[in-house]
């Protein structure tokens, strides 16, 4: 994958700034951090938190799906769930990371190549090159930079899906199978179809039993954004380290390596979102608890 | 949550299949953290002097182009897999690039490599840990030296890890050095000979993609004969810079 320039934001931000060679202090200062490069590192924050807003019901969504498959009547179904929670968590997540975005991009271009530039009669692999049509591109060669920018960021978050949710499949499956069986009997008892069983009883009261598993689940997928600058998408890591490095004065804003410092800002900026989860986590559990019979609740 | 990214995929689609033959855009990519060969600049553009080369280029060729970062490391696996159409990131001419890659004629002759330590550490440090940017020429040639070479995967990380004593040297286009050294308030100074590597920087195509190299080495051959091409260089790397 790689990194792309989305247009930048209008610069300088403030009239004062226009030569920031005679400024120093505070002044200096309010300028170096509103230059359009810095407006790109703010808005990576936002990339980040809509990564997680995305990626954690699409894992979960993919998690119930595959531990309710593995529990299937139907063999090639339960064959499938068991083959992708297994194979995904048998194999390194970085491997993972790299590995869907390149195969599925590759796959949807070769696939938009075949329906729609059916008269190339040239491969599509020459030597070294991956080649398709101009139309069979995407996104499009002419799209503009944002386009590519949310491409990549769906293919990110595919691989974030995939990964997260092989892991959601084995803590909704252990879950599932920890409410006590006679509830699902009285439930049964009552005259309730196997599917409301599940809709009415299994699955709700499952929530308390998964949300520990889940709540370590959040926390790790929190702590594996940073893998995004692995896929060239431009994250909090990605300006960090671009704006942290030492600039000479070919830059209007010079200054020694600053890493240390963006670095440390990146640190409070996980501390507060995983210290935030934790007390959402707790409000969370209390509520969950509500009526039901578990001990410590 | 289900209908956001599949709406956002639905605009994509349709952004794809609403303009199918229009003109190509020449997407150029390049590794923005090289000044004063490509750098992004406070405004969050990409600059420097393949940036104002590049667009003369493609206006020569009359190409639409756009540019695009990518990180060194992968910038050759990419640009093969068709992320972008050509590379123009101070990539050295060398046999072992040119066999998975093609090259245009150089843009840029053959600059000194240089050496840069520690003011007063002397000549010894050429022979003990040297830094250098990953899968360049200049690694390359430490790596031959004899000496131990420590790799890093940005420029920026060569130069901090002699400040901060993790090596003795770094090793890199001197172009790139050279305002870093003088800007160090006398913490850096250029040690040993400068070296010679590569036969020059050229812009990285695909292989499969002839026609583009034909346009971009005719805009190439007009800048230098018109002259151009040397005053841009005189521009960005100073009046001594190797012009052609």
């Amino acid at each position: 994958m790689r990194g792309r320039r989305r247009a930048p934001p209008p610069f300088p931000m403030f009239a004062s700034c226009t030569d920031p060679s005679t400024l120093s202090g505070f002044p200096w200062l309010a300028c170096y951090l509103t230059t359009g490069k810095h407006l790109a590192f703010y808005f990576s924050f936002l990339v980040v938190l809509a990564l997680l807003v995305l990626a954690a019901p699409a894992a979960l969504a993919m998690g119930l799906g595959a531990a309710l498959a593995r529990r299937s009547r139907i063999g090639p179904l339960r064959w499938v769930a068991g083959l992708y929670t297994s194979m995904v968590r048998g194999v390194p997540d970085v491997i993972f990371f790299l590995f869907v975005p390149i195969a599925l991009d590759q796959a949807i271009e070769w696939t938009r190549h075949k329906l729609l530039c059916p008269d190339v009669t040239e491969p599509i692999r020459r030597g070294n090159d991956f080649v398709v049509c101009a139309q069979a591109k995407l996104p499009l060669s002419s799209a503009d930079a944002w386009v590519h920018d949310v491409y990549g960021f769906l293919l990110a978050l595919i691989a974030y899906a995939l990964v997260f949710g092989a892991f959601a499949a084995n803590v909704l499956d252990g879950a599932l199978k920890a409410v006590p069986k006679g509830q699902l009997e009285a439930a049964q008892a009552i005259g309730m179809s196997p599917g409301q069983v599940l809709r009415r009883v299994h699955v709700p009261q499952m929530w308390l039993y998964a949300l520990p598993g889940l709540s370590n689940l959040w926390q790790i997928l929190i702590k594996a954004t940073p893998l995004l600058f692995l896929l060239g998408i431009e994250d909090v890591v990605y300006w960090a380290r671009e704006l942290g490095g030492a600039k000479t004065q070919i830059f209007a804003y010079p200054h020694p390596d600053w890493r240390a410092w963006y670095f440390g800002g990146l640190m409070l900026f996980y501390l507060l979102l995983t210290w935030i989860s934790q007390r959402g986590y707790e409000r969370m559990m209390t509520r969950l608890a509500r009526g039901q019979k578990v001990a410590g609740a | 949550m289900k209908s956001i990214p599949s709406l956002l995929a639905a605009t994509v689609l349709t952004a794809a299949l609403a303009a199918p033959a229009m003109a190509q855009t020449v997407r150029m990519g390049t590794e923005g953290a090289y000044p004063p060969y490509n750098f992004v600049n406070d405004a969050g553009e990409v600059d420097g002097f393949e940036r104002e080369l590049g667009d003369m280029l493609c206006q020569i060729a009359g190409l639409e182009c756009a540019w695009v970062t990518n990180e060194w490391d992968s910038i050759i696996p990419n640009l093969v897999s068709g992320n972008y159409d050509v590379i123009i990131a101070g990539m050295s001419i060398t046999d072992e690039r040119d066999e998975v890659i093609d090259f245009t004629q150089p843009y840029f002759p053959p600059d000194p490599s240089a050496y840069a330590a520690l003011a007063g550490a002397g000549e010894d440090v050429l022979a003990g840990v040297v830094a250098a940017q990953a899968n360049t020429i200049q690694a390359a040639h430490v790596a031959s030296s004899g000496a131990t070479l420590v790799e890093f995967a940005s420029p920026d990380e060569t130069v901090a890890a002699v400040r901060n004593g993790e090596v003795d040297a770094v090793i890199a286009d001197k172009a790139y050095l050279v305002p870093i050294v003088e800007q160090s308030g006398g913490e850096l100074e250029f040690v040993g000979e400068d070296v010679v590597l590569g036969d020059g920087i050229g812009v990285g195509l695909r292989e499969s993609d002839g026609e583009l190299k034909q346009k971009l080495d005719a805009a190439i051959t007009q800048l230098k004969e018109d002259g151009t091409l040397n005053t841009l260089i005189r521009k960005w790397f100073g009046d001594e810079a190797q012009t052609f």
